[in-house]
């Protein structure tokens, strides 16, 4: 039984890693072959034309996830600062703490459909602003409960000690213990944006997707997720390949910032109190 | 001191043993102005800032729970149309017919319903293995790669799941995988022809590789807070690993594994653009495993945009509703099952 038992482990381990080597594996070899320089500088072309690229989705995710963080990183920090400092152990710390963890299940498409209603509907047109409330919602709570954790670590003693020089407890706050937490805080925020930059479905009705270029907010606007989903269920061979070269580039992007803030938090930037 | 340790030193000088007087308590100078002294002063004008950035953290707090409220709120009155029109046999009815008015939402709960158990009867068994492997029998060196490995996953956006199941999944299913189930457990019904190699098991495959990470780090979080003790005591009384694991371990933990299960079951009932991507996006109820689906969260993706007049809307925001609350009793019961046995230690955010 001991050696089913481990042997049994092992295999689902591979048995794991097989999906995970083979996504990764199929998309670099997809996304690479259709890597080329018209893919960062140019619009889609239309269909039945060869070439094209994803320029305007690229920089489109960038405002609207811009937008988002605008949005979502003060307000998730501030609530996080709220929990740790505030309403530790009150009733009411409790009832944001459970309504935060309730809005993190909510799923990606409800979210769409509840900003749709809320915003969407009052302008009577998509926008990119949309998009970014969407996706500034979803961060919220994960920003939030991070910078909670990462502020329970700092040390008490330091903020008695501030507060016994008789300095104000908002600079407490600001100036010892969000500083001591920074680290972790950062880290929170890079893996609440990764988690946000893949997402579609909130942006289906809001940002709904453009296939030229725009920087107004006030408008519809091409994100790198809706283009590949579009580009995905289309039955173009030409455009599946942009569909691949667009994912490849999603991912490197989400990639690059999980790496970083794993990097970053094993470096003993997360020393703090663990 | 140090440097000249080797160095005799000439007649140490002795501390004389008598006291001494006492030394004279000066009193400090009445109004000598320290910084601090200052900065004290200047205080009491500031004072109001300590409550404004209270305020300020509060009602961001607060609007946590105001974006909950307003997403029920919105979600419940702009589906009014179809609840007035349909009331409960809008969950029962099978029939989903936008032209004539007509909508029931029984096929997609059962398409969602049924996707998800599957993926978590898959997802399950292996997500458990690779907790305990990652936690007891995985050689040290190797142990943050791997788990770093399957994070990776959970990192991987919907959308790019959804790709790579269109164009090496699908065919996956139906060229291989398919034709050998069929032949072997053709006889339960379960696996029919014809085979498209879109349908509800090819979505549940993906919606299972996509919620391996979840169950699979949270358990493993939750055994991680076995105490040493358990296994320890276990070992000494001669128990082998796997009866250490399922005495000491597994039984300890089995609440937490329960959440985490759940918790995964809640992602898996909410998740939108893979399986929209693979599950064929057709309103049937079968027993057919091969046979194409839908579930809530695709229809929505689906026809919103494209969805007519005020009750075909209203519908869909009512099938968006009925989502939210689920999702919600689902997480709900999960966290407090993870957070009962964790007892307040950091899980992860998921």
């Amino acid at each position: 039984m001991n050696h089913f038992v481990t042997v049994l482990a092992v295999v689902s381990t591979v048995l794991v890693l097989v999906p995970l080597v083979a996504i990764l594996g199929y998309l670099i070899y997809k996304g690479a072959s259709s890597l080329n320089l018209a893919f960062f500088t140019h619009v889609p072309a239309p269909v039945g034309e060869a070439g094209g690229g994803m320029a305007n989705a690229i920089v489109g995710s960038g405002v609207i996830l811009g937008l988002a963080s605008l949005i979502g990183v003060p307000v998730g920090i501030a609530a996080g600062v709220y929990l740790a400092e505030y309403g530790h152990g009150t009733h009411l710390g409790n009832l944001v703490r459970f309504t935060a963890d309730v809005l993190n299940g909510v799923p990606a498409i409800v979210m769409g459909i509840s900003v749709y209603a809320l915003i969407v509907a009052m302008q009577h047109h998509f926008s990119g602003f949309a998009g970014g409330v969407a996706l500034a919602i979803m961060m919220v709570p994960t920003i939030t409960r991070t910078t909670e954790e990462m502020l329970a670590t700092v040390p008490h003693a330091i903020r008695e000690a501030a507060l016994g020089l008789g300095i104000p407890k908002w600079r407490t706050v600001m100036s010892i213990s969000l500083r001591t937490a920074s680290p972790g805080i950062i880290t929170g925020c890079m893996l609440a944006f990764a988690r946000v930059a893949g997402e579609t479905a909130p942006l289906l009705f809001t940002a709904f997707g453009n296939q030229f270029w725009s920087f107004n907010l006030n408008e519809p606007i091409a994100a790198l997720p809706l283009q590949i989903y579009v580009y995905a269920v289309s039955p173009y061979d030409e455009w599946h390949r942009l569909a691949w070269a667009g994912a490849l580039v999603l991912i490197v992007m989400i990639m690059t910032a999980v790496t970083l803030v794993r990097i970053f938090a094993n470096r003993g930037a997360l020393k703090g109190g663990h | 001191m140090i440097q000249s340790g080797f160095v005799k030193l000439p007649e140490m000088a002795v501390p004389p043993e008598d006291d001494g007087p006492v030394a004279e308590l000066v009193p400090a100078p009445a109004a000598a102005p320290s910084p601090i002294r200052a900065f004290l002063h200047q205080r009491s004008a500031g004072r109001w800032a300590d409550g404004a950035f209270g305020g300020l953290m509060l009602v961001c707090a607060l609007s946590i729970f105001a974006i909950v409220l307003l997403i029920v709120f919105v979600l419940v009155k702009n589906s009014q149309l179809s609840i007035h029109a349909f009331g409960w046999k809008f969950f029962t009815g099978s029939s989903w017919d936008p032209v004539s008015g007509d909508f029931g939402a029984l096929p997609f709960i059962y398409g969602t319903v049924l996707s998800s158990v599957l993926a978590v009867a898959m997802a399950v068994p292996l997500s458990l293995c690779v907790a305990i492997f990652l936690l007891e029998i995985c050689p040290r060196p190797l142990r943050t790669p791997i788990a770093f490995l399957t994070e990776l996953l959970a990192a991987i956006p919907s959308v790019v799941y959804g790709l790579w199941a269109v164009f090496v999944l699908v065919p996956l299913m139906r060229d291989q995988v398919g034709p050998v189930l069929e032949k072997w457990l053709g006889w339960t019904g379960l696996f029919a022809e014809p085979n498209f190699g879109v349908g509800m098991l090819t979505a549940s495959v993906i919606l299972a590789i996509m919620i391996f990470p979840v169950i699979s780090s949270i358990s493993r979080d939750v055994m991680k807070a076995v105490p040493i003790h358990q296994r320890e005591a276990a070992l000494a009384l001669g128990a082998t690993r796997w009866e250490m694991l399922r005495m000491s371990v597994l039984r300890n933990s089995r609440l937490g594994i329960v959440g985490a299960v759940i918790l995964g079951l809640g992602r898996a009932l909410g998740e939108t653009m893979a399986v929209t991507m693979v599950i064929g996006n057709h309103p049937e109820i079968s027993k057919n495993l091969f046979a194409p689906g839908y579930t809530l969260a695709s229809v929505i993706a689906n026809e919103f945009s494209e969805a007519t007049g005020d009750l075909y809307l209203s519908a869909l925001i009512e099938i968006g509703l009925a989502l939210f609350l689920v999702t919600i009793v689902v997480n709900a019961i999960a966290r407090l099952l993870v957070w009962a046995v964790t007892r307040g230690e950091s899980v992860r955010a998921v």
